[in-house]
């Protein structure tokens, strides 16, 4: 089982290399919108992946509203 | 498709819609690539009639305002026709709205009834300002087991001892209240009749009929008013399906396009210029002499339709391109904001027609749209049947107000006849839009007149909505603009909201300060969130009651100020 700490890591690595933005840059608290300079329909890709990465599924309602990379780990989590 | 002159209602015109077409498919629900239920319109009335039941037991009566606020699925409609035809008002909440907006809203409407799904309940629940003693009886759907209800109903479970009895209602009673902005300032409520919804589904099946065998793809929100319009009672009357995506991700939405044939959907701008993009990438990927020949398909098509759409033609063409939209796509319809013509042309070359539409939740949803008698990629097409339009106020370019008058324009916003009075002018809908129209009786939008923005994702956002967010800011005072009311640009796409500080007396604006604001904005949702700062040194013009004069404020800047004073937040 992964800590919170684990998953908020992934998240953070899995956002760097697809949105291209150095990891070093990226940390929990972080506006993932703001951060990665994307859209909404860009989130939803990147929740795509992460479901693919972490082998969940995670329903869009789970994720409204959430906009910063610890709240996203903490949706992950519960899901693991 | 029904003779909607012969109904007084929206329950009344739905209820004869089940009965004409009781055999065939109204709703699929698709999660993720999997169905989750299909529904005739049989099994719609028999989900439908028991909770209309429930609702008049619990005492819904008729004029009484019930809210929904659902993502998209089947219940939502089911419980809209539940309160249809018990003569209640529909309230359509936006459920992307944050749980103290959608109790404000609620308190606003006179909601006496709400239907919700858990994961909104629990989010309204756990809210501050949430009070448990609130009057509003609540239906909560697919509530896990166990789960605390806060002395709502589980909707799955409330049963009525008696059928329910069906209320009509006048074509001038009022159908709906939707919201077209005021979650954090001045709530415009609009308030749509009978007469509105059904005239306006009759002027759209004009251009564009719905029948059996046709089916919707249900993206937008049906709380939106287009949604609602385009995605319910437009396919409900013609016995067509309506499909609903519990998950909105761009491959579900493609793969939807595929397993449903679909033949409209109603997309945003935004997620329209997604699909060019994957297009466009697709398209770069040809081998050069796949790509020539693909591009010399591309124009013999371009000529070929260039009076009107020959779809099949275009499918018998360019047979990948429409394999990926499912091989039945008549037409996409795109509205909530302005698209570039450059992407509307994009897709006609291909054979695929956007209907480019323009109008507001004041108008009853759509005031023009392109009905293809030739397509055009630079206006947002001719006023829908019935309906007028006319350019107030004129300069000598021919711009100026829009304005609409016509059996869809709104009754009148709730409980706000002093902004009725302003919005509404001798039976004219004032727009606050700028346009022109030509010789063809197009119309072209050239910005706007009025303080506020529009998304690419169809957001209207109002300044006064997200000030709130700012108070308490350590500065004199300060104001949320629309740029191009500042700033006034023919435009309609990257529109930006900035912020006008007063410092106080020998403050600069430093990190902190900068910090804070980024801060704050950063609690709105990010499509609300302002671009950037303007710092004014001197007062804020503001009435005798202290209010702000923002057009006066505006009017100063203007003079003063250059765009390029907007600094980044």
């Amino acid at each position: 089982m992964k800590t919170l700490e684990q998953t908020t890591e992934e998240i953070l690595g899995l956002a760097a290399l697809h949105f291209k933005v150095p990891r070093e840059q990226l940390s929990a608290g972080d506006d993932f919108y703001r951060k990665l300079k994307i859209d909404s329909l860009q989130a939803l890709d990147l929740l795509t992946r992460l479901e693919h990465h972490f082998g969940i599924e995670l329903p869009d309602y789970e994720v409204q509203g959430v906009t910063d990379f610890r709240t996203l780990a903490t949706r992950i989590q519960a899901r693991l | 498709m029904l003779d909607l002159t012969q109904y007084d209602s929206l329950g009344a015109a739905l209820a004869a819609t089940l009965e004409k077409w009781p055999d065939e498919v109204c709703l699929i629900e698709s999660d993720r690539d999997r169905d989750r239920s299909r529904l005739t319109y049989r099994d719609f009335s028999e989900a439908a009639l028991p909770f209309a039941a429930v609702l008049q037991e619990a005492g819904l009566a008729a004029g009484d305002h019930a809210a929904i606020i659902m993502t998209n699925q089947p219940k939502w409609l089911i419980s809209a026709y539940a309160i249809f035809g018990s003569g209640g008002v529909l309230v359509p909440l936006d459920y992307k709205l944050t749980p103290s907006e959608h109790l404000a809203l609620l308190d606003h409407s006179q909601a006496r009834f709400l239907i919700v799904e858990y994961p909104l309940w629990r989010a309204i629940v756990q809210a501050a300002d949430f009070q448990p003693q609130r009057q509003t009886i609540v239906f909560v759907t697919e509530a896990p087991p166990g789960a605390d209800l806060a002395g709502a109903c589980r909707w799955e479970e409330v049963r009525a001892k008696d059928d329910p009895e069906f209320r009509s209602r006048k074509r001038s009673d009022p159908a709906c209240i939707v919201y077209s902005s005021g979650t954090g300032g001045r709530p415009k409520g609009c308030v749509l009749t009978h007469g509105n919804y059904l005239e306006q589904c009759r002027a759209i099946v004009s251009i564009f009929p719905f029948s059996p065998g046709v089916r919707y793809l249900s993206i937008l929100p049906t709380n939106h008013a287009i949604d609602f319009m385009a995605g319910f009672i437009v396919p409900f009357v013609g016995g067509a399906t309506v499909v609903h995506l519990r998950s909105l991700r761009p491959e579900f939405v493609r793969d939807a396009f595929v397993r449903y044939k679909i033949t409209y959907v109603t997309l945003v701008p935004l997620v329209l210029k997604n699909l060019e993009k994957g297009l466009g990438e697709k398209f770069a990927q040809l081998p050069p002499m796949k790509r020539r020949i693909f591009d010399a398909l591309v124009a013999v098509n371009r000529v070929m339709t260039k009076g009107y759409p020959t779809v099949e033609f275009s499918r018998w063409l360019l047979p990948q391109v429409h394999k990926a939209f499912g091989g039945e796509l008549r037409a996409i319809f795109v509205g909530g904001a302005f698209t570039e013509p450059s992407t509307l042309q994009f897709f006609y070359d291909l054979g695929i027609p956007v209907a480019n539409g323009y109008g507001l939740t004041e108008a009853g949803t759509v005031i023009t749209l392109n009905d293809f008698s030739p397509f055009r990629a630079d206006t947002v097409g001719k006023p829908l049947p019935g309906t007028e339009v006319r350019i107030v106020n004129p300069g000598p370019d021919g711009i100026g107000e829009v304005a609409a008058r016509g059996p869809t324009i709104m009754s009148h916003y709730l409980d706000d006849p002093e902004l009725t009075a302003e919005t509404i002018v001798d039976g004219w809908l004032m727009t606050g839009d700028l346009g022109r129209l030509d010789r063809q009786g197009h119309l072209r939008l050239f910005g706007r007149k009025k303080n506020m923005i529009v998304t690419a994702e169809g957001k209207n956002i109002y300044p006064e909505d997200i000030e709130n967010v700012f108070e308490g800011l350590p500065v004199t005072e300060f104001c949320v603009f629309a740029a191009n009311y500042l700033w006034p640009v023919h435009t309609m796409v990257g529109e930006q909201l900035v912020i006008v500080v007063r410092p106080e007396p020998g403050q600069t604006i430093d990190e902190t300060l900068r910090a804070d604001m980024t801060a704050r904005n950063q609690r709105l949702r990010p499509y609300k969130r302002i671009s950037g700062y303007l710092v004014w040194e001197d007062d804020f013009p503001r009435t005798a009651s202290l209010k702000i004069k923002r057009v006066d404020l505006a009017g100063q800047m203007r003079e003063k100020l250059r765009p390029a004073a907007v600094l980044p937040l």
